[in-house]
């Protein structure tokens, strides 16, 4: 098994090539405006290596592109919102809750018809399939190219996401549909709020999917195309046309797949220390714990399957102030280089202070020759109780747990810290991000309320629903494996309501062709 | 009744509200975010929701009681809506042949902070500044107005899809509590609810008074702490005379339901002062016993808030977990909860345990 993961990343595009679980090569190059550009340069750079020359299985991207999109409020089209659950909930209508100016960029015509379901299954309303043609009719008219339609509880039950779908389909054939259920959790805003959200990055998918298939291509690679999402794992290049929102936050949760892989282990505490901010996170499985709360994208809320990270204001770059000691959460950031005094500057950083005492040589070390021990000390001793405090405020469980730290800042993390076993470091791990790319797996996911069932057999229903999903999405059945399972008692609710998730992950079927969605 | 005794609430007097609404929630009442945004959009349509001191009602004003009642999560995919809370109100008038004079909260705490809001800027009709519980309870017979014996009918029940119930007559509180329970499962898990009306008379003797100027000002004194990067917690306890617990973290939730509430504990590990010990929180959809080494320190009706120890907002028992960071503290019931009647409705034996009420604080809190 031979895999491309790429990273496009804000500054720079790296490409890394896997062969029988071992990093074959890795390059860097510039990130372009035009996205593409860089990568066809990253994936040149590769193959000039005759070890990474051979054919590849697959060629695995991630990118921010598309969050970018939202949060720069470009490349962004007009779209028809279709609610389903009337007459609840109506003065709460779709963008309700949106920053006004993205609202304005998007909202071409909302639609609020009945239907939708109760919370037990049971239909709200009868579905108006008289309201939906004409919505239908009036988004032809319009020449709305995209639509997200959102209905109430159908998580639960899709039937009238997908009728609607049926009759888009018969009298505005040329018009994409995003439906909320293919998205999303319980939570009719942030379902319905993802679902706006993709169907405004429509054309966007469809444009930036082809150009990277265009660099693949160019670069003679004759392999599947695939982009990984939110929660690590990846999706055909076909669905992600479809559904770029499951791409937001891959970023992250790359680097953290790609140091569990880079270490073997699957379940420690991971501290990427980069130059402004340390981001900690927990990987279980394998796989980044997932934040089970709201998540802004640029002022939207939305429930994505977001990786739970804290971002604490230390780093490499990190001030370093005398009067009391403290590190950060000031940065130099990128100009570390020139402001450091390890690097002729006069901005005493946490650098200097690593120079100092030996746990890294970089620059000038006889610049921070001066420094007092004392200051030394104190300033190190103030980055491990910032580090100690929030890495314990992570951990989701009692005892001693490893703790894997990568990034340039890593030099940051002492060897020894409460509640941690040992302190894993990495090689490779600047690299981390295009390795969890090119790693990453398949992943079905299910969030359910089930009722009158023993919790063993809810999970059991959630969990064949799940893997049923992650078939669909590519994945091999002999190779899932459950990642994350939840489940929540809910109050006021009969016959023991009890809402389960559960999450399934496992490798790429083969052959790994043919298109879905 | 002139317009002078009246106050225009502002937008951020509603911003504020959200957050001391949850904090007065003691852990449960829901989250007062989508009637944050009903309140936005009826202001941006020009509504505005006026205030009225309970003092300045006459005795035979009508005074409408609402809430939403239901499970919170289905409350997630029915979203709070002016109009259904406006028609539960239109109902007890079209039923009693009476007009009401203003609008009262059943319960301050959480969501149904801002019910009555809503159907007072929907209505236009004042909203009263007081409300039946001063804060969460899971329960309708948890009321001031149960404690004073106010008749407990009827009740209305509406529903969007056009389903209208009236709970004509029942013998107690508890069996309104019942009755309507039942309804509202029919209806989906969640309906909204006018409860028996009251007059100016009674909401005078038994309304808990000023209860939304101090979620207001619990709230400004929150975010104004928050902006100036003060400590918001002391903030709280300034504003409310209140009691500082427990600083910790979480490190075990426990949850099951058992008839249709949410119960459970939580465990925080103390850090600081208070490391080496431990904090137990047992609860019913609401905070309602914290455990110090297995002593009861603190129990309904006084107030149990579980905060976040950085931004002092509150965390409700849905959404505890592991590994936050978390500072308790207790604030005082208003008097009615903590007389010997209010306890027999409210007191520790109400939920099911065994112990005697016993205050923190010398004098309970204003009525």
């Amino acid at each position: 098994m031979k895999r491309i993961g790429i990273d496009v990343g804000g500054t720079n595009t790296d490409a890394v090539l896997i062969a029988d679980d071992h990093v074959v090569h890795s390059v860097k190059a510039a990130t372009t405006a035009d996205v593409t550009s860089g990568i066809l340069a990253a994936l040149k750079a590769l193959r000039e290596n005759p070890a990474a020359a051979a054919p590849v299985d697959a060629v695995v991207i991630g990118t921010t592109h598309f969050i970018n999109a939202v949060v720069q409020r470009r490349h962004l089209q007009k779209i028809g919102a279709i609610r389903i659950g009337m007459p609840a909930s109506a003065s709460l209508p779709p963008f309700c809750d949106w920053p006004g100016d993205l609202a304005a960029l998007v909202s071409g015509e909302t639609f609020m018809l009945e239907g939708g379901h109760d919370y037990d299954g049971r239909p709200f309303m009868p579905l108006d399939i008289g309201g939906l043609k004409a919505a239908a009719r009036a988004i032809k008219a319009k020449g709305l190219r995209a639509v997200a339609v959102a209905s109430s509880f159908s998580p639960l039950d899709p039937s009238c996401e997908i009728a609607a779908r049926e009759i888009l389909a018969e009298i505005c054939p040329d018009v994409a549909v995003t439906l909320s259920h293919d998205l999303g959790r319980i939570g009719l805003l942030e379902r319905e709020n993802a679902a706006l959200l993709n169907a405004a990055l429509h054309d966007l998918a469809v444009t930036t999917v082809a150009a990277f298939r265009k660099a693949i291509a160019e670069s003679g690679i004759d392999a599947p195309l695939f982009l990984t999402q939110n929660d690590g794992t990846v999706m055909q290049a076909e669905i992600a046309t479809a559904f770029p929102v499951m791409s937001f936050a891959s970023g992250a949760t790359n680097s953290m797949r790609g140091a569990a892989y880079l270490s073997g282990l699957d379940d420690a505490m991971v501290v990427d220390v980069g130059g402004t901010t340390s981001d900690i996170g927990q990987l279980r499985h394998g796989f980044p714990r997932e934040a089970n709360t709201v998540v802004e994208v640029g002022g939207v809320r939305t429930l994505f399957r977001m990786p739970d990270l804290l971002s604490i204001g230390l780093g490499g770059g990190s001030h370093v102030e005398q009067d009391p000691v403290r590190v950060g959460p000031l940065s130099v950031g990128y100009r570390l280089t020139s402001d450091a005094l390890v690097f002729g500057g006069d901005r005493l950083t946490a650098t200097d202070i690593a120079v100092a005492v030996g746990l890294i040589d970089i620059g000038d070390r006889s610049r921070v020759a001066h420094l007092p021990k004392s200051l030394i000390d104190a300033a190190l001793a103030d980055a491990h109780r910032k580090l100690e405090g929030d890495i314990d405020r992570m951990k989701t469980e009692a005892g001693d747990v490893p703790l894997l730290a990568v990034g340039g800042g890593a030099f940051l993390v002492p060897e020894r810290l409460a509640g941690i076993s040992t302190i894993v470091r990495v090689d490779h791990g600047d690299c981390a991000n295009a390795v969890g790319a090119a790693i990453a797996q398949v992943s079905g996911e299910a969030d359910q309320v089930f009722r009158d069932l023993t919790r063993d057999e809810a999970i059991a229903a959630a969990r064949a629903i799940a893997e049923e999903r992650a078939m669909q999405a590519g994945a091999d059945r002999d190779t899932l494996k459950t990642v994350d399972v939840e489940d929540m008692p809910i109050a006021y609710l009969p016959g023991n309501a009890l809402r389960v998730r559960v999450r399934v992950a496992g490798a790429i079927a083969e052959p790994t062709i043919g298109a879905a969605a | 009744m002139s317009a002078a005794g009246m106050k225009t609430i502002s937008l951020d007097d509603i911003e504020a509200l959200a957050v001391g609404a949850w904090i007065l929630g003691t852990g449960g009442g829901g989250s007062p975010y989508l009637g944050l945004l009903n309140l936005r959009r009826l202001y941006a349509e020009g509504h505005r929701a006026q205030m009225i001191s309970p003092l300045d009602l006459a005795d035979d004003d009508w005074v409408a009681v609402v809430s939403n009642m239901g499970a919170p999560l289905v409350g997630q995919e029915r979203l709070a809506d002016s109009r259904s809370i406006a028609r539960a109100v239109r109902m007890q008038e079209e039923i009693n042949g009476i007009t009401f004079r203003a609008v009262m909260s059943v319960e301050i705490g959480g969501g149904n902070g801002m019910q009555a809001l809503m159907a007072a800027a929907h209505l236009n009709i004042p909203v009263v500044d007081a409300d039946c519980m001063g804060r969460a309870f899971p329960e309708a017979q948890m009321t001031s107005v149960a404690i004073g014996d106010l008749k407990p009918y009827p009740c209305t029940l509406y529903d969007p899809r056009g389903i209208e119930a009236v709970v004509t007559k029942v013998p107690s509180w508890k069996w309104m509590e019942r009755a309507s329970r039942k309804i509202c499962v029919e209806m989906g898990s969640i309906a909204s609810t006018s409860k028996a009306p009251r007059t100016g008379r009674e909401v005078k003797d038994w309304g808990i008074h000023f209860t939304t100027t101090k979620a207001i000002a619990i709230g400004r004194a929150v975010e104004a702490a928050n902006r100036s990067h003060q400590d918001p917690i002391a903030a709280i306890l300034d504003c409310e005379g209140g009691q500082r617990l427990f600083s910790g973290k979480i490190v075990d939730v426990e949850r099951r339901t058992t008839e249709g509430f949410l119960r459970g504990s939580a465990v925080v590990e103390g850090s600081d002062d208070d490391r080496g010990t431990r904090l137990k929180l047992s609860f019913q959809n609401e905070w309602i016993v914290a455990w110090r080494d297995g002593e009861a320190i603190a129990m309904s009706p006084d107030l149990i808030c579980v905060l976040d120890s950085v931004n002092g907002h509150g965390i409700g028992t849905e959404t505890a977990r592991y590994g936050q960071r978390v500072t308790v503290i207790a604030l005082p019931a208003p008097a009615v909860l903590t007389s010997p009647r209010g306890l027999e409705f409210v007191g520790p034996r109400a939920f099911g345990y065994d112990l005697d009420f016993r205050s923190l604080f010398a004098t309970p809190g204003a009525p």
